[in-house]
């Protein structure tokens, strides 16, 4: 193919990041899950990338799993976001830098709607205004905060104080990476290597030392589904779809699963540990587990933050074996202590613990 | 649907349906193809199974016959063309003229020689 036939045809997989001034928006659940990722991305962009990020106390759910649950109209999830938007107006940002992939697939679809049927834009100003009284101008640009760490991860990894390497052996990491379906699959032209070629994860793991498992269900989704697991009775489906990438993923022997998704990261942690209650299946090296981290978790520790302030002892799939390898100390005894020594709640059926 | 009486969960994995085409046997379907060439023609409409006697009172389904017949699947064959009672009804509603009858006679009449090692 003739060079710039290429670069056409790969100019439709880029996507542009912002370089700075973003308006943060967090998930709803990934606090829970994940204790300490989000306070841990903002803390990079603020004190190791010296980036404005604000968030606004006033933001909400965007109502995602509602939506796709089908308790929420579409209508109300549009006001919802519109007044998101309304937030970063009224402190004068153009950029949204999105926590959580359900929302980023949400806002991407409802701004897709709105430039497709301009008339239910003019509808959700007047819900909102009428709801609110807020008035909202249309963001610049739309960014996930994967987007955000992939544009800066050659600039984490100047400042890298641990790489994705074996200590003992020299050799890389191994790594599965997940990307969560509503971040492109949905919405190709708004993910770094749309659909087809997801690379917001394979950059940072490549620019930090690690090897990227290429697994036959590399791209199956993860499971959840949302009605999938929403509704007891359905949540077999879930649990399979997950149980299917294990399987396929297992005798690459990842070293950890790093996934960009709240939903994705939570299931593929969790149901490690239901499959073995059901199934006696217990998957990683040594029956271990193959811990699951955030991407935020990750470039945490390639820049030498504590794993237990970043929450990582809140996964069902301990990583001190991962720990270990990398050559990062970190004392088990203090996981579930706080800084002045009480004592945090330990969550039961953890694995490798 | 998936609950199950005995696990604290009230869910439990699913049984993959994944089709392993790589596991599959096409010898009942050449044999059925090259006798009866008419089952080309079958667009799965399910006429026949709407139609079917025996599919009212026994759990027999000539489109689900004809799937496993195409997919090479053998093991759920083997019982499901036993349940056939011949009587042709399926013949009378099918859109693309296709000789059902023949088709579970002849997947049948397969079954038995490759059961004998003469397919």
């Amino acid at each position: 193919m003739k060079l710039e036939g290429k670069k056409r045809v790969w100019a439709e997989y880029q996507k542009e990041i912002p370089d700075d001034h973003f308006f943060y928006v967090r998930s709803c659940i990934r606090q829970t899950f994940f204790a300490g990722s989000e306070q841990t991305f903002l803390k990079i962009m603020r004190d190791d990338l010296g980036k404005d990020i604000y968030e606004d106390p006033r933001h909400t759910t965007c109502t995602g799993i509602g939506y796709h649950g089908d308790v929420v109209p579409f209508e109300t999830i549009q006001t919802v976001v519109a007044r998101h938007f309304a937030l970063a107006t009224e402190a004068g940002y153009k950029n949204i830098a999105i926590s959580c992939v359900t929302s980023f697939g949400i806002y991407t679809e409802i701004l897709e709607t709105w430039k497709h049927f301009p008339e239910t834009l003019e509808k959700t100003r007047e819900n909102l205004f009428r709801a609110t009284g807020r008035v909202f101008d249309l963001p610049v640009s739309i960014s996930h905060a994967s987007d955000i760490i992939y544009k800066f991860r050659d600039e984490i990894a100047r400042k890298a104080k641990y790489n994705l390497v074996d200590v003992r052996s020299g050799k890389p990491l191994k790594v599965v990476e997940h990307i969560g379906c509503h971040y492109a699959k949905m919405f190709p032209k708004h993910g770094i290597g749309g659909a087809e070629f997801p690379h917001v994860l394979v950059g940072m793991i490549e620019s930090w030392g690690g090897d990227v498992i290429d697994y036959p269900e590399r791209r199956h989704c993860c499971g959840f589904g949302f009605r999938q697991y929403l509704v007891q009775a359905n949540r077999g489906y879930s649990l399979s779809a997950s149980r299917k990438k294990f399987e396929s993923m297992e005798p690459y022997r990842p070293d950890f699963i790093v996934a960009n998704c709240p939903g994705c990261a939570m299931f593929m942690d969790r149901w490690q540990y239901t499959l073995k209650e059901l199934d006696g299946i217990t998957y990683g090296s040594n029956e271990t587990g193959i811990p699951t981290l955030t991407y935020e978790e990750m470039a945490g520790l390639i820049l030498g933050y504590d794993p237990w302030e970043m929450g990582m002892q809140y996964h069902n799939v301990q990583s001190l074996g991962l720990l270990k390898k990398m050559g990062i100390t970190a004392d088990p005894a203090k996981r579930f202590l706080t800084k002045d020594g009480s004592r945090l709640p330990e969550p039961a059926n953890l694995l490798n613990s | 649907m998936n609950g199950s009486a005995g696990n604290k969960f009230g869910f439990t994995v699913n049984r993959s349906r994944l089709i392993d085409y790589d596991a599959s046997d096409r010898l009942v379907r050449d044999y059925v193809t090259l006798r009866e060439p008419s089952f080309r023609l079958c667009f799965a409409c399910g006429g026949c199974t709407a139609t079917c006697t025996a599919g009212q009172h026994a759990p027999f389904n000539l489109r689900r016959m004809n799937t496993f017949i195409r997919r090479g699947e053998i093991e759920p064959l083997r019982e499901e063309v036993t349940r056939c009672m011949l009587c042709g009804k399926c013949l009378l509603v099918c859109p693309r003229g296709v000789n059902t009858r023949n088709v579970v006679s002849l997947a049948a009449e397969a079954i038995k020689k490759l059961d004998r090692n003469e397919l």
